[in-house]
């Protein structure tokens, strides 16, 4: 029995239940990453993080929220009114929106219903998640262009190019995850992966295009050119305050969340524990699943914190020519790879072919990157011509100063 | 005059002489990116920041003591038997950069003697909103009655409450101590206070 099997005869209480508790994990995760963040990234900057609310600052990203519901909620007279006020609401929607698809748990006891933790089971929920996705760039888009001023719509079209370009990767990417699979839909998905490998470690490429994509999907460091302060002030919601802001906010945090939850489901074994672990999955009648998904979610989100600490931001034409110069291609081609595999694996030629066929691909990568790196090194090599001395003074280089003119007197030591 | 006129008038600058797109383009070599190698190893300089002791302080319930000469809140200093060392010269005033002080002096008479000599501060106010803390008032002090505390926590709600008056201002009294007016040492004059000759106060100057 399937999980679409088991969620087709919840009734309808449940259904509503299930909803709701969606709704409330990720308004609770997104209080709890933001807390989360603030203190991981200022331990990584020696700092301490908030710490004064509560305890161990827990309620910090509360007080702030209850701060900003108080705020005054500006309009600026150059908007437009409708589109302005609708833009945060579709945007916060579509992010929740993609939570809907996610299996949190295997199958579990709920209030005596045999069931699973997710709310629907749709045959292409994965690319239901990208269409969500591809929905809240709307809000982004919206937001910047009716707001009536010049930097939010700069930020505006900078984020919906950005989370374009960086979709097509990450569809790409997930293609090999599908042909592996042999399904669209997430409950599936972590299925296929528990008989055979985690997709992350058969499919590492793919799980490696789209870990980088999901961050360009999120507008997040270093990817959050749209958002690039010195440049754009706060990009698409400069103008926005109040309840607004904190729906922009919100959407961001739970994509953040959300596009985690997906690499957990098809890249690393979604809810089932860690490989030699699996007798895990049967204590507290299966609900201890949810305790692994949160536990791979979590390592996620710690990389997206990780990364904000370290790299800096993108220059947008460096960001740009990566998602289409390198990610697409290469996903691409890995589609090409993973194709081909599949069909020799599956047409009952004997191993030696897939070996072989895979041993070419290896030798063909390592042989054009040694040729990539000659040639850059190469390049490097030539020497340039030394430029004439000019004909304007120039200060010496301190390795040409042999003395310093220091006087003896002066000075406020007698 | 008319030509004249015109002649003087401010002419259009000429366009450059040297043309923007004749300036040679020179290829400015870019070190690239790094290698792989040393990008996780900045991952691993963050990643073990984490388990390193923050240098953040807990301001409000632990302070550190600030440095030795740190410029702090102003303090009108004593002599050791209580008499104030300001003698109303109003250099300090006259020093300041921020026109941060006023002061205003007034004539030491037998039966009212605030500091050694002819003249005491009579008003004397520090404005905090003003004061850079730049020190020269302290430089110009030819008494040393004015110096400088390490006291940093000068916050306040109302502007009136940061104009510091001579009572915020004057240091505390010390063991040996007399509250002026009080009579001179006995026996002593200005330059022997200045020369720190008087030690404590004498009897005779406690006042009735």
């Amino acid at each position: 029995m399937n999980n679409a099997d088991l969620l087709l005869d919840d009734p309808g209480w449940i259904i509503t239940l299930k909803a709701v508790i969606v709704f409330a994990v990720c308004v609770v995760l997104t209080i709890l990453s933001v807390w989360g963040e603030r203190r991981i990234v200022a331990r990584m900057q020696m700092r301490v993080g908030p710490n004064r609310v509560g305890k161990f600052g827990l309620i910090q990203a509360l007080a702030d929220g209850v701060k900003l519901a108080l705020k005054e909620d500006l309009i600026p007279a150059a908007a437009d009114k409708i589109v302005f006020v609708i833009a945060p609401i579709i945007s916060v929607t579509a992010a929740f929106m993609a939570f809907a698809v996610m299996p949190l748990t295997g199958p579990v006891n709920f209030f005596g219903e045999e069931t699973v933790m997710q709310l629907t089971d749709i045959p292409v929920g994965v690319l239901y998640v990208l269409a969500t996705a591809s929905f809240g760039v709307y809000g982004i888009v919206l937001a910047g262009w009716s707001s009536g001023s010049t930097y939010p719509l700069l930020g505006g079209l900078r984020s919906s190019a950005q989370v374009i370009s960086y979709e097509i990767a990450m569809g790409l990417s997930l293609v090999s995850v599908f042909i592996y699979a042999g399904s669209m839909s997430t409950s599936s998905i972590v299925q296929a992966q528990q008989e055979t490998w985690w997709y992350g470690l058969v499919l590492f490429p793919a799980f490696v295009i789209y870990a980088i994509s999901m961050v360009g999907e999120t507008n997040r460091a270093p990817f959050d050119l749209a958002e690039a302060e010195g440049e754009l002030v706060g990009g698409f919601h400069t103008e926005y305050s109040s309840l607004k802001f904190a729906l922009f906010f919100l959407a961001e945090y739970i994509n953040i969340i959300a596009v985690s939850a997906l690499a957990t489901t098809l890249f690393l074994g979604g809810y089932h524990a860690f490989p030699g672990l699996g007798f895990t999955e049967q204590w507290l009648s299966g609900w201890f699943t949810l305790f692994w998904f949160f536990i791979k979610v979590l390592f996620f989100f710690f990389i997206f914190v990780w990364l904000r600490g370290t790299l800096p931001r993108l220059r947008y034409d460096q960001f740009m020519q990566f998602g289409w110069k390198v990610l697409i291609p290469v996903s691409l081609l890995w589609i090409l790879v993973v194709a081909t595999l599949r069909l020799i694996s599956t047409s009952s030629q004997s191993r030696l072919v897939t070996f072989g066929f895979a041993g070419v691909v290896v030798l063909l990568v390592l042989g054009v990157s040694t040729a990539f790196e000659n040639s850059k090194k190469k390049r490097n090599s030539i020497e340039h011509p030394e430029a004439a001395a000019p004909d304007f003074a120039v200060p010496s280089l301190p390795s040409e100063i042999t003395t310093i003119n220091v006087s003896n007197q002066g000075g406020d030591r007698g | 005059m008319a030509e004249q006129n015109e002649s003087n008038s401010l002419q259009p600058h000429e366009s450059n002489e040297v043309d923007i797109t004749a300036i040679a383009y020179e290829k400015v070599d870019q070190l690239g990116a790094k290698s792989f190698w040393a990008q996780l190893q900045g991952f691993w300089v963050t990643f073990s920041a984490m388990f390193k002791k923050p240098n953040t302080v807990q301001y409000p319930e632990v302070k550190e003591q600030t440095a030795e000469r740190f410029h702090g809140r102003h303090q009108l200093n004593r002599h050791p038997d209580g008499l104030e060392k300001c003698i109303g010269c109003e250099l300090c005033a006259w020093a300041c950069p921020a026109d941060a002080i006023y002061v205003e002096g007034a004539d030491n008479t037998p039966d009212h003697q605030m500091s050694p000599g002819e003249r005491y501060g009579k008003v004397y106010q520090i404005n905090y909103l003003r004061c850079v803390f730049c020190g020269l008032c302290i430089e110009a002090c030819p008494t040393r009655a004015l110096t400088m505390t390490n006291e940093y926590e000068l916050a306040d709600s109302t502007r009136g409450k940061l104009i510091f008056e001579k009572d915020d201002l004057l240091g505390p009294l010390r063991a040996g101590m007399i509250p002026p007016p009080h009579p001179m040492y006995p026996g002593m004059t200005d330059t022997n206070y200045y020369n720190g000759d008087v030690k404590e106060a004498h009897p005779s100057q406690e006042t009735k």
